[in-house]
């Protein structure tokens, strides 16, 4: 028993990971439309940043955040100006092979500047680790500030959406961009904003990913970018809370599916569950419903 | 449309022409210069071209080392081949990882292209093929040498193996380590594999080794992962004796690593970057004022290949206007007759391909490879 | 009818540009004409082009005729490799001696399509249930657990006899597909003309499909699922033929492509792979063929003309392709090219060449 809370627990900290990245990726799908696979590149330069910072320029831990955050916002919006705004009325396939370029982008340009080798990243958490059942079961400081993020992540998001009057025009800029405009709603300023936004949270999520699991190099945003796509979907993509459960899930799936399954087999088994799980709730567990129109 | 397409074809056909310049023996690397692997490419391409600039300057015989990225993939590796042959080399230096060697290595059989691969180590490399030759130990003898050492020292009766079952080098250790072990009568109480797509979170594979109660575990992977599982096992207090092979080497040069994680690592390698002889110093020193990083395994077998191809090619009188083919003849003779010392140790080959050097087995103390008793 | 022999003259125009193209190549390869040569480096990527062009093109048919976006097609083209090149060992192993590369080289070519086209039918099923980005997710999906299967799959032969191993490799006779180290020993089998040939196939295959009435049924469920349901077009039937058929093609570019290395791995057919042959349709034109096979051509090619830039390789590469997205959904710029294209098309018409008159044929 206390064996299984703690593959959960493991579970928990590994989807919190995720969960994070999935919030950006979810927020820019839910308002640009679009599917940005360069978030995961954008979470590595973040995370880069606050490695150089603590490592080579001397910075306190909470400083490389702060670092990291701006230095991520400017990237988001360059990036959304020079490749992604002259692309508003192309197709949305158009925009996702410029992301995928943008991806490629990143990640050689960190080769560059960075170099190949990998770098072990410290932890910028200074929380230790709580023990319970005599040491049977370990919640480390990074599963719980991964977590308690998320929540403050999320509920600030909501919020924002919710109540101000830039998150309103998200709103209406996300359910329907010609109606928005006609209504004084700057579309592009909007959708510019959110893009500040995501690469803000990404910077957030490259500093959590890699104190949690410190092997950093121009590749490691890749696959957990690809993952987070998979727990935003799972979750609903577009949907803030939803992004956060499926995240959770995935993480407890791959976890308890290694420890009770196979870990060869690991891999599979998350992504059938994702098959399985569309296949019930075709638009994720919290997706809207979309009715179709003739 | 089509007018555009034979305009681009024309276009391609005429910026291949190729120009050979005369003096140098031109020598051709192909690896991972981009893309998830590019630390391994890289650090051969370095080491490479130390070893030529050291070798041109004295004089006796002159060479060029000529890089080409192939992503670790097999389709690219042949095309960098291809590329590299239209741009002069004679003689190939590659390839870096195993997947790409065994598919460049097949065409340079039949095209008879000499080829010395410094860290290609899947076993069939090699097999059925004159004109390949090897720096690094194969996988196999890696995998039975670890089982024979562990059996040898009486380090542990139990083990447990934790491997990349996405991944030819790892998986070919693990294979023969594990049938090494059952013949000796070792037993492998757990077996946990990962892959490259989930090689973040190790807790339930660390679980898995503590719970059968294993007093060593058998890692046959990169120091990458590697680091990340003596993190994860150290916050949970679990301390067996952690064995590796030459893909942990490095794992000391990881920039902001917490060495005393890695306190008592066994490994067996023929490298080391901490050892003391001059050889090995100056290559280090030249290594990290170009570089800034300290050399690993893989620039050390680039070194050394280098010196093994230089001296074959003196023995062999190459000059730069023989032809591959002519040289490739003239290397597969020479090659079992020459004996060379390098960084990883004293070198010399057989008419297989193989060669035989003597890993160490070295224990990690206070941060640095002491030499196991 | 006007629009018929426009759309005939197209398809004709597409078959010609091929032909021509591959009697080009095989004029530098044969190097009878002085100065008209090919390099090596361009001449190890032949089969490749090949592949690419009949993966763009199958994969076109998915994502521009059908309306479905794929990221999983590699997975197709992994399974068309590994399950082509067990038949073609498996047919010299069973018959020593004999001369028949020809033979294997066609069953591994039927057999990788049509095991790739049972896995796009298992797939097809409950992929076809779901709707955009959705769709795209279990299609990642899919590939991925293709992929880790594969992993963990291990043939052998003993003689004429084939045996298998799922996470278990010590088999009788010669492990010739095993596991993460993939497929070894292979013989080449594939030619330059076997792929032309191959792409000939997949384009009679895919313009005719399109062309005929179910192509029509397909092209009008994706402009309006509910309207052509209304009409009595059976969606799910028709999704499925254009999803199956891609599939089978994808199988049969990957069984080209594991015949023409001596080895193969399943790490080469992960998402990468799919995404960088979505590149090629989205370049060349989503629902365009003739795009798609200028596409898969060119940007084959680029990486490797880049080389002369070193280490700044794969940067200039993302660049060019971000500035290529960029200029081709330029309103401008577009607009520039149609007015120039029109200009082209003008004048050709009142001075035909001999080559347009062999389109109109």
């Amino acid at each position: 028993m206390i064996q299984f809370l703690s593959y959960l627990v493991n579970g928990i900290s590994l989807g919190s990971v995720y969960a994070i990245i999935a919030l950006g990726y979810s927020m820019v799908y839910g308002i640009a439309k679009m599917l940005n696979f360069a978030h995961g590149d954008v979470i590595m330069v973040g995370a880069f940043m606050s490695f150089s910072a603590t490592q080579y320029w001397g910075m306190s831990p909470m400083a490389s955040v702060l670092i990291s955050v701006v230095v991520c916002t400017l990237l988001g919006i360059t990036i959304e100006r020079l490749a992604y705004k002259p692309l508003r009325q192309a197709t949305s396939l158009a925009v996702l092979i410029t992301a995928i370029g943008m991806s490629y982008l990143l990640q050689n340009l960190a080769l560059l500047i960075w170099g190949a080798n990998p770098k072990s990243f410290s932890s910028v958490i200074s929380i230790g680790t709580f023990s319970l059942f005599n040491g049977q079961l370990r919640i480390t400081g990074e599963t719980i500030v991964t977590v308690l993020a998320n929540l403050v992540i999320m509920i600030a998001l909501t919020l924002f959406t919710g109540k101000t009057k830039m998150g309103k025009a998200m709103r209406a800029v996300s359910e329907d961009r010609g109606a928005a405009e006609l209504m004084g709603i700057n579309v592009n300023a909007t959708i510019s904003m959110t893009f500040a936004i995501g690469s803000g949270l990404a910077a957030i999520a490259g500093v959590l990913l890699c104190s949690a699991y410190p092997v950093l190099m121009p590749t490691t945003g890749a696959m957990p970018g690809i993952k987070a796509f998979t727990a935003a979907v799972f979750g609903g993509i577009g949907s803030i809370p939803g992004a956060l459960i499926g995240g959770i899930l995935l993480g407890v799936i791959e976890i308890l599916g290694k420890a009770y399954v196979s870990t060869e087999l690991g891999d599979a088994l998350v992504f059938a569950v994702l098959i399985i799980v569309l296949l019930v709730k075709p638009t994720g567990l919290l997706g809207k419903k979309v009715h179709e129109k003739v | 449309m089509k007018k555009i397409l034979v305009a681009a074809l024309a276009l391609v056909l005429v910026m291949t022409a190729s120009f050979a310049a005369a003096d140098a023996i031109k020598i051709g690397v192909i690896g991972p210069l981009t893309g998830p692997y590019a630390q391994y490419g890289l650090a051969v391409e370095y080491g490479a071209k130390i070893a030529a600039e050291e070798i041109s300057a004295k004089g006796d015989i002159q060479l060029e080392i000529l890089a080409e990225d192939d992503q670790g993939d097999g389709e690219l590796g042949v095309n960098a081949y291809n590329k590299l042959l239209d741009d002069g080399v004679t003689i190939m230096l590659s390839t870096v990882t195993s997947g790409s060697c065994i598919a460049v290595s097949d065409v340079a059989y039949e095209e008879r292209v000499f080829m010395l691969t410094p860290s290609g180590s899947a076993d069939i490399i090699t097999q059925g093929k004159d004109n390949m030759f090897r720096v690094c130990f194969k996988d196999s003898a890696q995998g039975l040498a670890s089982a024979q050492y562990i059996v040898n020292k009486g380090l542990a009766t139990k083990v447990g193996v934790i491997y990349n079952n996405a991944q030819d080098y790892s998986m070919g250790i693990y294979q023969s380590f594990k049938t090494k072990a059952a013949e000796l009568g070792l037993e492998v109480v757990a077996e946990a594999a990962f892959s490259d797509d989930t090689n973040a979170d190790f807790s339930v594979q660390i679980s898995k080794m503590k719970d059968a109660g294993a007093e060593l575990v058998f890692l046959p992977i990169y120091y990458t992962p590697a680091s990340m599982i003596l993190q994860q096992a150290n916050a949970v207090d679990y301390a067996p004796i952690f064995f590796g092979v030459d893909g942990m080497d490095g794992i000391l040069g990881l920039e902001g690593f917490d060495k005393s994680l890695a306190e008592g690592v066994m490994l067996l390698t023929p490298f080391s970057a901490d050892a003391e002889d001059e050889l090995t110093k100056n290559f280090v020193a030249t290594y990290t004022a170009a570089h800034g990083d300290i050399p690993n395994q893989f620039a050390a077998d680039a070194y050394d290949g280098v010196y093994a191809l230089a001296a074959a090619i003196e023995a062999a009188g190459i000059t730069a206007d023989t032809s591959a083919e002519d040289a490739c003849e003239m290397l597969i003779s020479v090659f079992p007759t020459i004996e060379i010392t390098g960084l990883t140790g004293t070198m010399r080959w057989d008419a297989s391909g193989e060669v035989d050097k003597t890993p160490t087995a070295v224990v990690i103390t206070d941060g640095v490879y002491v030499g196991a008793k | 009818m006007k629009k018929l022999s426009k759309k005939l003259t197209g398809n004709a125009l597409t078959y010609l540009m091929v032909i021509v193209a591959f009697l080009l190549c095989e004029l530098a390869l044969s190097g009878t004409i002085e100065g008209f040569k090919m390099s090596r480096s361009l001449k190890g990527q032949l089969v490749p082009i090949c592949v690419y062009i009949v993966m763009a093109v199958s994969l076109n048919l998915t994502v521009g005729i059908s309306g479905e976006l794929s990221l999983g097609h590699a997975g197709f083209m992994s399974v068309g490799a590994f399950s082509g090149i067990i038949a073609s060992q498996w047919i010299a192993s069973a018959f020593p001696g004999a001369e028949l590369d020809l033979v294997r080289l066609l069953a591994a070519l039927i057999t990788g399509g049509i095991v790739a086209g049972i896995a796009g039918v298992l797939i097809g099923i409950p992929v076809l249930r779901l709707r955009g980005d959705y769709l795209a997710i279990v299609t990642l999906a899919f590939g991925e657990i293709i992929r880790n299967l594969i992993n963990c799959v291990y043939f052998s032969l003993d003689g004429a006899r084939l045996h298998f191993g799922f996470l278990n490799p010590s088999l009788p006779g010669t492990v010739f597909i095993n596991g993460p180290m993939g497929a070894t020993g292979v013989n080449k089998l594939a030619s330059f003309e076997a792929g032309f040939l191959l792409v000939i196939f997949t384009l009679v295959v895919v313009l005719n499909l399109i062309g005929s009435r179910s192509g029509r049924a397909i092209m009008a469920i994706r402009d309006n699922r509910i309207a052509a349901e209304s009409v009595g077009i059976h969606v799910t039937k028709y999704r499925m033929m254009a999803f199956v058929t891609s599939a089978a093609l994808a199988g049969m570019a990957g069984a080209l492509y594991g015949l023409n290395y001596s080895t193969v791995q399943a790490v080469k057919f992960k998402f990468d792979t799919s995404i960088l042959v979505l590149v090629f349709v989205v370049l060349g034109g989503i629902g365009n063929i003739r795009g798609s096979i200028i596409a898969a051509t060119l940007l084959t090619v680029l990486p490797e003309m880049l080389r002369q830039f070193g280490d700044y390789r794969m940067l200039i590469y993302a660049i060019v392709l971000i500035l290529v997205m960029l200029a081709t959904n330029n309103p401008t710029l577009r607009s520039a090219i149609d007015s120039l294209a029109a200009r082209i098309r003008k004048r050709g018409s009142s001075a035909p060449k001999t080559t347009k008159e062999g389109d109109k044929a």
